[in-house]
């Protein structure tokens, strides 16, 4: 409907405004800045064209940080995508303490993840942690898992599927809801008993537009992962765990050098453009359901 | 469908209760320690119960040692007020995009779709300087402002307010209410179950957020509950565990607490970040 357009410009302008001013512009400032040489405080700048990506293209730490992100990004999302798929069937099969499990899956996803890393860093520690403690018990090596170059992203990922499967839990069990009954009745009307046939056959063909939604969900969150490296591993040992958001926050602000950090922000945001693209796609796709 | 059988059954628990034990570990094992005293934290036996409690003074020193309570509070107050800043400024635009006509709205409204993708990192350098430059780093408003406008708010109540019956509207101008007052005395009414779902949403989010307060904020008396526990870290001595994990249960237990009285809701908003992203 039409009303006088000064009444729709009075609804519209604050939000219109405030998104130029802190989101779009922000973004196109950033994507001019990552042209210059600028260092947070200099008083002048100076346009270098693509120096700075060319700079991207042969840092070595860049290049691992990329490297780290995207095998964190992988192995959470995979991790996640595991247990909470296994989790959502196992949890639906039947209907003893459903609201429990739901409830013990979900809490890392509703607790605050920073002071969670403080926990983890006490359970991964290598003389009081209990991890350690635990695997001595059982006559296992113990192992350093912040500190050990080999080991320490994948403690990291450890803890980023901890926190990231509930989230997939509740969305693979509103997948699964989703299924009407009739094509399960179906299913066993045409001899589908067997539980794994089930989930072959029926429920794991109906779920993949789900699983690729969740998909995308898990990987723009890892793709984000900040917090537990910042404040576990500082990216360290030598870089082991340095991955984009870190490198991006110590160039831009521990060293300043704020258009090189505009480069690197640029590669993270086309990152997650193309995650959110991939993710409008999946869910046009699960309409057709 | 046939009822499982009862070896299914069992080890559906088996396995469920197996997982259910690991994810809550840091739970349990963060609670039971900040009730244990120093020397038994670090024995070389593992134990579960403290043999001695030393709840009094591990929570005693969490709260003395940093303003704990004063990160909770900052907590609260910047919520707060992204919160009332987001509502206010995104339910009148979501209202026009849902119910009325206007020119370039097409436009406005993938400027609105585009703003959805864009990160909150992805805007930190140049508002850090616009921040620095209008001297507003280091102050709560540092941690409000740039949060003021939430693209997934009007996309959200955008979709909420389509299901609006027209009539509802109509009658709202017939009694000649302004557009400004339709927004807050019809449409907010109908909207109260999305509210909440976003509100939920944005708070948990910028609850636990740190990388924002970490750029911005420098003064231990404005921190959020996050940046106060790695105050809080650093400071006590990254090794004195009972008094840490006093802090932590007192930053997590709000949200925790929430999440288990409103269990659906929370999960009902938490997971719009799917939408998000």
């Amino acid at each position: 409907m039409r009303v006088n357009p000064f009444h729709t410009a009075l609804l519209l302008t604050p939000a219109t405004v405030l998104i130029l001013v802190l989101l779009v512009v922000p973004v196109a400032i950033v994507a001019a800045m990552s042209f210059t040489d600028w260092q947070f405080g200099a008083a002048t700048l100076d346009w270098v064209g693509l120096k700075n990506y060319r700079e991207l293209w042969t840092d070595t730490v860049f290049r691992k940080s990329l490297a780290n992100t995207l095998l964190y990004l992988v192995v959470v999302t995979l991790g996640s995508i595991v247990i909470g798929l296994g989790a959502a069937l196992l949890i639906e099969s039947d209907t003893q303490l459903r609201g429990f499990y739901r409830t013990a899956f979900f809490m890392p996803v509703a607790s605050t993840m920073i002071a969670m890393a403080v926990v983890w860093q006490f359970l991964l520690h290598p003389n009081a942690g209990l991890v350690n403690q635990m695997l001595e018990l059982v006559g296992l090596e113990p192992h350093n898992w912040l500190n050990d170059s080999q080991l320490a992203l994948y403690s990291l990922a450890a803890i980023g599927i901890w926190q990231m499967s509930g989230l997939a839990l509740v969305l693979f069990l509103a997948g699964l809801k989703s299924i009407p009954q009739d094509i399960r009745d179906a299913g066993a009307l045409d001899g589908i008993e067997h539980p794994l046939d089930r989930f072959r056959r029926i429920t794991w063909p109906l779920l993949g537009p789900t699983t690729l939604f969740v998909v995308t969900v898990c990987a723009i969150r890892a793709l984000q992962v900040f917090d537990t490296v910042h404040v576990l591993t500082k990216g360290g040992p030598n870089k082991a765990t340095e991955v984009l958001l870190h490198t991006i926050y110590s160039e831009g602000f521990s060293f300043f050098r704020m258009g090189y950090a505009s480069a690197m922000t640029v590669v993270f945001i086309a990152g997650i453009f193309f995650l959110t693209q991939l993710q409008h796609a999946t869910m046009e796709r699960k309409t057709h359901y | 469908m046939k009822r499982p059988s009862n070896l299914f059954r069992s080890l559906r628990h088996l396995v469920l209760m197996a997982g259910a034990v690991i994810f809550l570990m840091p739970f349990i094992w963060m609670v039971l320690t900040s009730l244990k005293p120093a020397d038994e934290i670090f024995s070389r036996e593992l134990s579960l119960l403290p043999t001695r409690l030393a709840l009094v003074e591990n929570y005693t020193l969490a709260l003395t040692k940093v303003p704990l309570l004063r990160y909770l509070w900052n907590g609260v107050v910047v919520c707060a007020a992204i919160l009332v800043l987001q509502i206010l400024v995104a339910l009148p635009a979501a209202y026009a995009f849902a119910k009325l006509e206007f020119r370039g709205k097409t436009w406005a409204w993938r400027l609105v779709l585009l703003a959805l993708m864009i990160p909150h990192q992805a805007t930190a350098i140049p508002i850090y300087v616009m921040l620095h430059r209008l001297g507003m780093l280091n102050t709560l408003s540092a941690l409000i402002v740039p949060f003021s406008i939430s693209a997934f708010g009007i996309f959200l109540m955008r979709q909420f307010f389509r299901t609006v019956p027209d009539d509802l509207v109509h009658a709202a101008r017939l009694d000649g209410m302004s557009e400004l007052e339709l927004v807050w005395r019809v449409m907010l009414p109908t909207a109260i179950p999305a509210l909440f779902a976003f509100s939920i949403f944005s708070v948990v989010w910028h609850w636990n957020d740190y990388f924002w307060p970490l750029l911005v904020i420098s003064s231990p008396e404005l921190a959020t509950p996050p940046l106060g526990t790695i105050f809080f870290r650093n400071e006590e001595a990254g090794t004195n565990f009972g008094p840490l994990m006093a802090g932590t249960v007192l930053i997590t237990a709000p949200l925790v607490l929430f999440f288990i009285a409103a269990q659906k809701r929370f999960i009902e908003g938490v997971t719009l970040t799917g939408v998000k992203g």
